[in-house]
């Protein structure tokens, strides 16, 4: 449809220059830019394929998933258990991974590490994507001084660095654990989730069949959720998994800082922090480089789907 | 132009105080009181109340803002509880090498994917374009965490081409400071590139479809003129949007590989103050790293004046 494209390149321009607040510009372009594609109910929507690395990646995933979840159930070494007698192992039947500089098992370490990234990266996101959303759908749809209220608080909350913000709150809320951290996190995304999803719901709240639909005398919570949300949704998962990954980097980095779940619960990040600190890294780099693999692949995985799915989708690719 | 600057400028003035507030109030609903920190073990209600007196924290809640404030526009914010340096000193001392990382890593950034996308955008879908696309795909999964050990693994433990930690002040001896900041910068330039590289493609894709571009072809002008003197600059609108953001988000790199490579940046002396409970500090760099992320995006709104000047025209 090429006409409906050049429609959303000027949209997409003006929303730009009219755009009021510091720096925020490059979001509402994303943000704008993703219209009405996606919805398109005359099946003109092009299809691609989702190709081969689209369904390994989403095994990798669900792999990881799953033995982050049966990790208790499986016949997995205690990961805080250290044997002496095997210091700095090598790979081996035994221990598939090695051990670390401890005598721990690496293997296990790695699955129940994972659990830390998964529930802050997926919790995190569940609670902005429900909270930030609900607010993005009530002031797109509603308007008015709710709205441009909630709208220049957001901007405010963005307009500071992420990770500073996160530092003090896990300063002031100390000691950090896991449910913490997910909370400290998810509220943090609840802006930036509140404007993808304001944003997309603007785009559909003037759209013929909303109008329809109130002139029929549909209430208000009918349109909200029969009618709007349905074509909000394939934003929200995409935003949502670039949002699971940015989370679980950010929290990597608290643990790699030693801010985030403290030690001997192991995750990936301090893991990492662990493998490369006391010049561990000359004498067992395999520490470090398990969790830094483990990790590279999580992300590139969640990258590999998010992207596939925007293409699918026809989002364009943003700065999110 | 002087009037939406105004007004950008304005907003600029409102978010920074919405942040100084912010700030504040983030140390006085810590749990425990300054003065428990500072007397630690010796404290008692009398000690507590004339240290109370001494800091001015017996005055009401707008009070204190307001000498805080006042104190800071004096270039006075405070002394670090732990080791007595003013705040300021630290601040000085920290905020060039958080500067010369993030500059070094942008130097990097931009000469890498600039011209790799004005390459591969004439020929997209070719296998350069592909290899390129997924190398800078597989670079947004290496956060500097993830990339920054791996590379001292195999740069300063392996090889020893660099050193694994420290740095030499870059006054001292310009020459050591830069070869010790390699590996560093080098760490958190993997994102932006990515990032950069992938939009200014894209991007350039789109305006090669321009008429205007056509026109240039028919003119006979060569590729080269095309693409760098048409082109390019109406491509760059994401692209600079996209720097303002990272540059910010480039904040947490630096902190991390600070802390990796023990450099006295500012990342690291804000993790060490909060692992130390050392209020100020925290509060002086939070304040200040945050105003200068907000300035950072009035300048590339600036900027962006200066590339399109139709964005003044609202």
């Amino acid at each position: 449809m090429p006409n409906d494209r050049e429609l959303d390149a000027t949209n997409n321009t003006e929303a730009v220059l009219t755009d009021h607040y510091p720096g925020m510009a490059a979001i509402d372009e994303t943000i704008l830019n993703l219209e009405t594609d996606a919805i398109s109910p005359d099946g003109e929507v092009l299809k691609r394929p989702f190709g081969p690395l689209f369904w390994v990646a989403i095994g990798w995933v669900s792999l990881i998933i799953l033995l982050a979840i049966l990790a208790n159930l499986l016949p997995l070494q205690n990961p805080n258990y250290g044997n002496y007698n095997i210091l700095n192992a090598g790979p081996s039947l035994q221990h598939w991974l090695g051990t670390d500089d401890l005598g721990r098992d690496l293997f296990s370490r790695i699955v129940f590490g994972s659990r830390v990234s998964l529930v802050v990266g997926f919790g995190a996101t569940f609670i902005s994507i429900v909270a930030g959303g609900t607010l993005g759908l009530l002031s797109g749809y509603k308007g008015g001084a709710l709205d441009s209220t909630m709208n220049a608080a957001s901007f405010i909350i963005l307009a500071f660095p992420a990770i500073i913000a996160v530092i003090a709150l896990v300063a002031v809320w100390a000691p950090p654990n896991l449910w913490k951290i997910t909370l400290i996190l998810g509220v943090g995304t609840i802006p930036l989730m509140y404007r993808v999803i304001r944003a997309t719901t603007l785009a559909f709240a003037n759209r013929d069949f909303v109008v329809a639909a109130k002139t029929m005398g549909a209430t208000t919570p009918r349109i909200l959720f029969r009618e709007i949300l349905p074509n909000v949704v394939p934003i929200g998962v995409t935003f949502g998994l670039i949002s699971v990954a940015g989370l679980i980097v950010l929290e990597g980095s608290l643990a790699f800082l030693g801010l985030s779940v403290p030690l001997p619960t192991p995750s990936w990040g301090n893991m990492i922090a662990e493998g490369s600190n006391n010049g561990l890294l000359s004498i067992n780099p395999l520490i470090m480089m398990w969790p830094a693999l483990s990790m590279f692949l999580l992300l590139l995985s969640i990258n590999l789907i998010g992207d596939r799915l925007r293409q699918r989708l026809d989002v364009r690719e943003g700065l999110l | 132009m002087l009037k939406y600057l105004g007004k950008r400028f304005f907003q600029l003035v409102v978010v920074a105080f919405v942040i100084s507030v912010l700030v504040f109030l983030l140390v006085r609903i810590l749990p425990g009181s300054p003065a428990q920190v500072i007397l630690g073990s010796s404290y008692t209600k009398e000690a507590a109340a004339q240290l109370n007196a001494q800091l001015g924290l017996n005055h009401s809640l707008i009070i204190q803002y307001w000498d805080w404030i006042l104190n800071i526009f004096h270039g006075n914010f405070g002394q670090s509880y732990i080791n007595n340096e003013t705040v300021a000193h630290e601040l000085a001392t920290g905020a060039p090498i958080d500067l010369e990382l993030i500059i070094l890593s942008q130097i990097v950034a931009f000469a890498v994917s600039i011209p790799l996308a004005l390459t591969t955008s004439r020929r997209p879908n070719r296998w350069f374009d592909n290899v390129s696309t997924t190398g800078t795909f597989g670079m947004l999964a290496l956060p500097p965490f993830v990339i920054a050990p791996i590379m001292v693994a195999i740069f300063a433990v392996n090889l020893k081409w660099f050193p694994a930690t420290g740095e030499v002040p870059f006054t001292q001896a310009p020459l050591t400071n830069l070869h010790d900041f390699i590996l560093p910068s080098l760490a958190i330039t993997a994102g932006s590139i990515a990032v950069y590289y992938r939009l200014l493609r894209s991007d350039l894709i789109a305006t090669l479809q321009e008429d205007f571009i056509t026109m240039a072809r028919s003119k006979g002008l060569s590729n080269r003129t095309i693409m760098l003197r048409h082109a390019f600059r109406p491509s760059t609108f994401s692209l600079m949007a996209a720097a303002g953001i990272n540059i910010g988000g480039l904040l947490a790199g630096t902190f991390i590989v600070e802390y990796l490579f023990a450099i006295p940046g500012l990342g690291y002396t804000l993790v060490v103050a909060v692992n130390q409970r050392d209020y100020l500090v925290v509060q002086g760099i939070t304040l200040v790293v945050a105003l200068a992320y907000v300035v950072l995006q009035f300048i590339i709104d600036f900027l962006f004046t200066v590339v399109d000047p139709r964005v003044i025209r609202e």
